[in-house]
């Protein structure tokens, strides 16, 4: 009988040491992933910061400059070039 | 055998008579008694503890260890139709402290908070002096400098997450992104028309933290923060460019006070653009004018001059007072209802009804309105929309004024078929001319993307009546027409020149207002651009040579923008008549 008692006493004071093992090993994986939630907030406003870098350079009358005064580029002719016409004879002419 | 022996050698005590104690037997029991008391005492104090006390004792514990925290949520983005950035929130830190300890600084300490808040230490000596329990020493620090504050641990300075607007469009869409307040409230535009779904609602949570002040458990029920939704608009921040562009370069051009322009979908009733200037940039509102925060497409009025022909004429032939070629006497050039003279500013002879339009005869509308009741009128300006508000949800849209038809004079009814007397604001002007687009129908106008959700116009003219008017606003800018400069090379466009007097003081003065309205292309129109310059005073004040330039600008760009193929028939400079090639 006492032996047996003795076992289960072993046993609870095994059990109590796992409880506190796993409550810490839980604690610290929570912290783990606290600590990646809070990287990806942190990657989370790095983007919206990039994105409002992105839209501050891509704004169209910084567009238009760069354009017009480093590529020296122009605006397309608007009078309707030949360009539709060339394709049409092609197609009639494959056709048997 | 020794083992066996051994206790017949030993004394045995108890047998002894000399070794018998003669305790009593109380004294085991009170011994007994003792150590049970004692244990009670124990048990005692442990239900003392876990149960009577246990309420006092948790909250002691818990605030200890347990931490309720709030989840920041930011505010929706707006943007684009395309999905580029209008406005968008970012993270910032502000700096405040408790003056009482902060005072407790020392002079190096002083300075180097003072450096890296960019002011001068006698500016942050005068904060930190209030006898307040709570001062903001900077507000909106970007995170890096507040965490380098954070690194210098000083005593009572402490920093709190805030977010910030930011707009990187910057003065091209102003007026309809608006913006918000320090306090993520929107004041102005679409920051204040879609603040209920912009805004984000804070979560929180209760956690366990450690020593170190880590976080080590969730406990109790944790509130999720909800960001605020993204607003989706139906500009097109291309065009929207090219209308801000185009109409500043007119403005400045007409040395004029003020303008503005907006472009259509005719499909949907979507608002591709809509700029005004002057403008301001949201990003830094320091001294702002009223003139500058004033959206003028949306909330001024002004008498619309000829622009309103069209009208007229199409009523007329809805109808069916006239055809469109109905001769109209024009001649002399004047025409006097009561004691009132309607004048043309050139005479013109007898002209077709198409012609009035082409040629925008004050006196020839005048005679084609007088010929139907006021009330008749009055109901046709109202189904499109003039005199209520374009219900776009936009803070301070305004009606605009259509008098009540039972007081009209007919002098009134003259002059209102050419667009005096009757105010009207950019927005509905641009909205009315919808009927002209489509088969007869006034779109609904809408500042956010629909996703092909059918809209459905209310049908205001036949459709047979419609393409006749089309062509009369094909015709004005044509060479004889009032604005050639209006066109659009290798589109068929349309529209109606305004030039109006501005109404001082409940007279006339010798200011303008000079307008376009137009659509294109005119065999199956999509877009409608209304443009607006006032008080153009660089000499030109017509319509047709202050506003149609603008007009043919947005137009021909907006078009390109959106693809739409040109209508206009091809002629290819010197290769003769296109020819069918077999």
């Amino acid at each position: 009988m006492v032996r047996f008692n003795m076992i289960l006493l072993l046993v609870v004071v095994i059990c109590a040491l796992g409880v506190v093992t796993s409550q810490h090993r839980a604690r610290k994986l929570f912290q783990d992933l606290e600590g990646e939630q809070e990287r990806a907030r942190q990657l989370d406003v790095e983007y919206g910061q990039l994105q409002l870098e992105m839209s501050t350079w891509a704004t169209h009358p910084r567009i238009e400059q760069i354009a017009r005064d480093r590529l020296h580029m122009v605006s397309p002719d608007a009078r309707p070039a030949a360009a539709p016409v060339v394709a049409k004879p092609a197609v009639k002419k494959g056709r048997p | 055998m020794a083992v066996r022996r051994r206790p017949q050698r030993g004394h045995r005590f108890t047998e002894s008579p000399l070794l018998q104690l003669a305790l009593q037997g109380w004294r085991s029991r009170s011994v007994a008694l003792l150590l049970m008391g004692a244990f009670l005492l124990l048990v005692g104090r442990s239900f003392y503890l876990q149960v009577i006390n246990n309420d006092f004792l948790q909250e002691k514990g818990d605030s200890r260890y347990r931490r309720d925290i709030e989840v920041s949520a930011s505010r929706g983005k707006i943007v684009d139709r395309n999905g580029d950035m209008l406005a968008v929130s970012t993270p910032m830190k502000s700096i405040w402290a408790i003056p009482g300890d902060a005072r407790t600084m020392s002079a190096a300490q002083k300075q180097q908070l003072a450096k890296l808040l960019d002011m001068s230490v006698r500016e942050l000596d005068g904060k930190i002096a209030s006898e307040k329990t709570f001062t903001f020493v900077k507000r909106q620090l970007p995170p890096e400098t507040a965490d380098r504050i954070a690194a210098l641990k000083l005593p009572g300075v402490h920093q709190e997450l805030e977010y910030r607007r930011y707009y990187p469009t910057g003065d091209m869409t102003a007026h309809i992104v608006g913006f918000t307040g320090v306090d993520d409230k929107g004041l102005e535009g679409v920051e204040l028309a879609f603040q209920q779904s912009l805004l984000g609602h804070p979560g929180s949570r209760t956690v366990i933290r450690d020593r170190r002040g880590n976080i080590v458990e969730d406990v109790g029920a944790t509130k999720p923060p909800q960001d605020g939704k993204d607003v989706r608009l139906a500009l097109d921040s291309k065009i929207q460019y090219l209308a801000y562009s185009n109409l500043k370069a007119a403005v400045e051009a007409n040395n004029a006070k003020a303008g503005g322009a907006i472009v259509i979908d005719t499909r949907s009733g979507e608002i591709l653009a809509l700029v005004n200037w002057p403008t301001y940039n949201p990003n830094n509102r320091h001294g702002l004018s009223g003139a500058q925060l004033r959206n003028r497409a949306l909330t001024d009025t002004f008498e619309p001059g000829s622009v309103m022909k069209p009208f007229t004429a199409a009523l007329a032939l809805d109808k069916g007072k006239v055809r469109f070629d109905t001769i109209i006497n024009c001649a002399p050039g004047h025409l006097t209802i009561g004691s009132a003279t309607i004048s043309d500013a050139h005479p013109h002879g007898a002209l077709t009804v198409a012609q009035v339009i082409q040629k925008s005869s004050n006196v020839g509308t005048a005679k084609i309105a007088l010929g139907f009741p006021p009330k008749e009128m009055w109901e046709m300006f109202d189904s499109i929309g003039f005199g209520q508000a374009p219900n776009l949800g936009f803070p301070g849209e305004v009606n605009g004024r259509l008098r009540p038809w039972k007081n009209w004079k007919p002098i009134e009814q003259a002059t209102m078929s050419y667009g005096h007397g009757i105010a009207v604001s950019l927005v509905q002007l641009a909205r009315a001319y919808t009927v002209f687009a489509r088969d007869g129908d006034l779109m609904p106008l809408s500042l956010t993307r629909l996703d092909d959700t059918p809209v459905r116009g209310i049908n205001v003219f036949s459709p047979q009546t419609v393409r006749e008017v089309r062509a009369m606003l094909e015709m004005a800018v044509q060479p004889e027409g009032t604005a050639p400069k209006a066109r659009v090379p290798g589109y068929r466009v349309g529209g109606k020149t305004g030039t109006a007097y501005k109404v001082e003081g409940g007279v006339y003065a010798r200011k303008y207002v000079a307008s376009f309205v137009g659509l294109a292309p005119i065999s199956e129109p999509r877009l409608v651009v209304a443009v607006m310059i006032d008080e153009p005073t660089n000499g030109a004040h017509y319509g047709g040579d202050v506003a149609g330039p603008a007009f043919s600008q947005i137009m021909s760009g907006a078009l390109r923008t959106m693809g739409i193929p040109p209508d206009a028939p091809v002629q290819v400079a010197g290769a003769g008549p296109a020819k069918e090639t077999l």
